[in-house]
């Protein structure tokens, strides 16, 4: 019973996956390819959840936390790249 | 499931959606609850079948609850710093009247 069921939302999470890749390959502008991409990463630690749940092993959660500090990340230094052009600043006072 | 429910709405959210700016609304809120929906249902399935408390996946649970908005919050103003316009059934665009406001009274 628990099994069809998070294979029923296996298989939604591929599809909202499926979506979303759509959106990262025809977006208009770049913004809208990082916002696809970090609700991409984000669907991936739900996948990552439910194969932790379908194998029935706990060696997958440190997994989660990891993806979700780096879709973070990720998301973070690309928009601080679309705004100012830089990553890390150089000058601290301007 | 309810998780895997609220995927599919975000998914469909980021085709349908006409401009940048809903398509970060429907990402962000969503795929969040989504998450977090799965997440407390992994919590619940390590504690009822190995009897286990997993400090881990309530740290996850915490993680993407904080964070997620944030990077919406983030990749939003940075489109709109670039120029990204809004959907042509936009009505009220204050922070470009304050921006224009705000050059005509250093033009002073």
């Amino acid at each position: 019973m628990l099994t069809i069921a998070i294979y029923i939302a296996l298989v939604g999470v591929a599809a909202s996956m499926i979506g979303i890749v759509i959106r990262v390959v025809k977006g208009p502008s770049a913004a809208d390819r990082v916002v696809a991409l970090d609700s991409l990463g984000i669907s991936l630690i739900a996948m990552t959840g439910l194969f932790s749940m379908l194998l029935d092993s706990s060696v997958f959660l440190e997994v989660i936390l990891l993806l979700g500090i780096l879709a973070f990340i990720g998301t973070v230094a690309f928009s601080k790249y679309l705004e100012k052009g830089a990553i890390v600043d150089r000058e601290r006072h301007k | 499931m309810i998780g895997a429910f609220f995927s599919v709405v975000t998914a469909i959210g980021l085709i349908r959606l006409p401009d940048l700016y809903t398509r970060t609304h429907a990402a962000s809120k969503s795929a969040t609850l989504g998450v977090m929906c799965i997440l407390i249902g992994t919590l619940i399935f390590f504690l009822t079948e190995d009897g286990m408390f997993n400090s881990r996946i309530v740290l996850g649970i915490f993680f993407v609850l904080i964070t997620a908005p944030v990077g919406g919050h983030l990749i939003a103003r940075a489109a709109y710093n670039m120029g990204v316009k809004p959907a042509p059934e936009t009505v009220v665009d204050d922070l470009a009247d304050k921006e224009k406001h705000e050059k005509a009274k250093s033009r002073k």
